[in-house]
């Protein structure tokens, strides 16, 4: 057994918050400065410099990368031998969001309710997803997810019958829609099967995945591989002004489903994709 | 082509803008989105004045993050422009010249563009940092406590923006990307 004190979760997510908003990730630095280089429209290249201008002042100059700086998504893994110490760990994980979006210039863009619609004010509450694994670790991930994406973003319950080109339809169905409104380039997140709510799930999952990090099961490499290279061929490209990239990576993860159903999630983000890691 | 025009913008030069023209704004120009445009479509419905002048003015589709101490604004990138379609015809008809924002607009706002000589810029989505360093001033004029989403008036210089639909109705999102679209469904 191990003791953590919640306060450890708050300073950290607190921070995370704060570097994931100014700073991308490693995998994606990498993916944007390679598609900056590789795209063929003269504008769709104009377009991606800017956005390596943008980044490398976000950076400099403590601006976030984009003003949608995002509802807070956060995964925590938590080892079924950790004891955890100090007080609620919802609150302690909302608290970090509040210190991270106040202390971090960072916007705060919660309504408190979907209908009545007043800010929050502090960009809590934090979307929460608990695991519980083997073990003494707490693994948190924060992925605060900006809304233009968001919003084009699709559930498709397929048949059993539609298949693999079924999938393929869906998730070049879901990007066609997304077009311009997603900023492109964009990452698309796929989960396929589980039910209605664990491939939703499975797609925002897929999104934290670093980008150049295929999946470990042959077919479903080959489909990310494939569907990126078509989702590069509909012409959409950066800021969806035209161009050969509209997509950096298509991430897949799939689950056990149902004998009836085919559940497919294509959650669409932006190239503010942003994920931040910490292992506790 | 490249042009660097000012704003609020008069009926003559929109009307010189095409769908692809590269530009740079200079001048003032406003910020509302979701909840501000609610406000003064609701404004308008109870026969009220909206709280910033429509007759040439250009409207940012934009929220931005805090600002940092000693600077105007903090991040300051476009917002999805198809959330103020309900409203933007309105505004249009009001005098309205120019949207700036990112993604489609739908019939309704492309028919009213056409019908005012107004124009319709994308600028790039996601660079809210860059973009916030051509906005010199920024101050709120209406809508305070919506926060970021309230009105601000902005003085900017040189703030690039990309003409998508031009008075004429040219949509540069439905031209631009068949040089390089490939009929991908059909092969799915």
């Amino acid at each position: 057994m191990r003791t953590i004190d919640v306060a450890e979760v708050t300073k950290n997510i607190k921070e995370m918050c704060i570097e994931a908003n100014h700073f991308l990730a490693r995998d994606m630095d990498k993916a944007m400065k390679q598609a900056a280089q590789d795209e063929k429209s003269p504008l769709g290249k104009q377009i991606l410099c800017q956005l390596q201008d943008n980044l490398k002042i976000a950076g400099e100059d403590m601006i976030p990368i984009c003003q949608d700086t995002g509802m807070a998504v956060i995964f925590m893994e938590i080892g079924q031998d950790v004891h955890l110490v100090g007080g609620s760990l919802e609150d302690a994980v909302n608290e970090g969001v509040r210190q991270g979006y106040t202390e971090g210039y960072l916007r705060k863009s919660v309504v408190g309710d979907p209908l009545i619609r007043e800010n929050t004010k502090d960009n809590t509450p934090a979307v929460i997803h608990y695991d519980i694994v083997s073990g003494d670790g707490l693994k948190i991930t924060v992925a605060p997810k900006g809304f233009g994406s968001e919003n084009m973003s699709r559930v498709f319950m397929l048949k059993p019958a539609d298949g693999i080109e079924g999938v393929k339809n869906a998730i070049l169905t879901a990007v066609r829609h997304a077009g311009p409104n997603a900023c492109p380039p964009m990452v698309v997140g796929v989960g396929i099967g589980g039910t209605f709510e664990k491939c939703a799930l499975l797609a925002k999952k897929a999104l934290a995945r670093p980008v150049d990090e295929r999946s470990e099961i042959p077919y479903v490499r080959d489909l990310e591989e494939e569907m990126l290279e078509k989702i590069n061929r509909t012409g959409i490209g950066p800021g969806g002004l035209g161009g050969t990239t509209t997509a950096l990576a298509v991430n897949i993860n799939t689950y056990p489903t149902h004998i009836a159903g085919l559940p497919v999630a294509v959650n669409i983000c932006c190239h503010v994709n942003r994920h931040v890691v910490r292992i506790i | 082509m490249e042009r660097y025009i000012q704003a609020p913008i008069s009926k003559e030069e929109a009307a010189g803008l095409h769908s692809g023209d590269y530009v740079y704004i200079t001048g003032t120009i406003y910020t509302a989105r979701d909840a501000a445009h609610k406000r003064m479509y609701e404004a308008l419905e109870r026969g009220e004045t909206l709280p910033l002048p429509m007759e040439g003015s250009m409207i940012y589709y934009m929220g931005p993050s805090p600002a940092r101490e000693g600077r105007p604004i903090g991040s300051a990138g476009p917002t999805t422009a198809s959330r103020m379609d309900k409203y933007a015809p309105s505004l249009l008809d009001l005098g309205l010249a120019g949207m700036i924002g990112k993604g489609r607009r739908s019939d309704a706002v492309r028919e009213a563009i056409v019908r005012n000589g107004a124009v319709y810029f994308a600028a790039v989505g996601g660079a809210g940092a860059l973009l916030s360093k051509s906005i010199t001033k920024s101050e709120v004029v209406a809508y305070d406590d919506l926060g970021t989403e309230a009105i601000r008036k902005l003085e900017v210089e040189n703030f690039p923006a990309i003409v998508v639909i031009d008075s004429q109705g040219n949509n540069l999102y439905d031209t631009a990307i068949k040089e390089y679209a490939e009929d991908v469904f059909g092969e799915a």
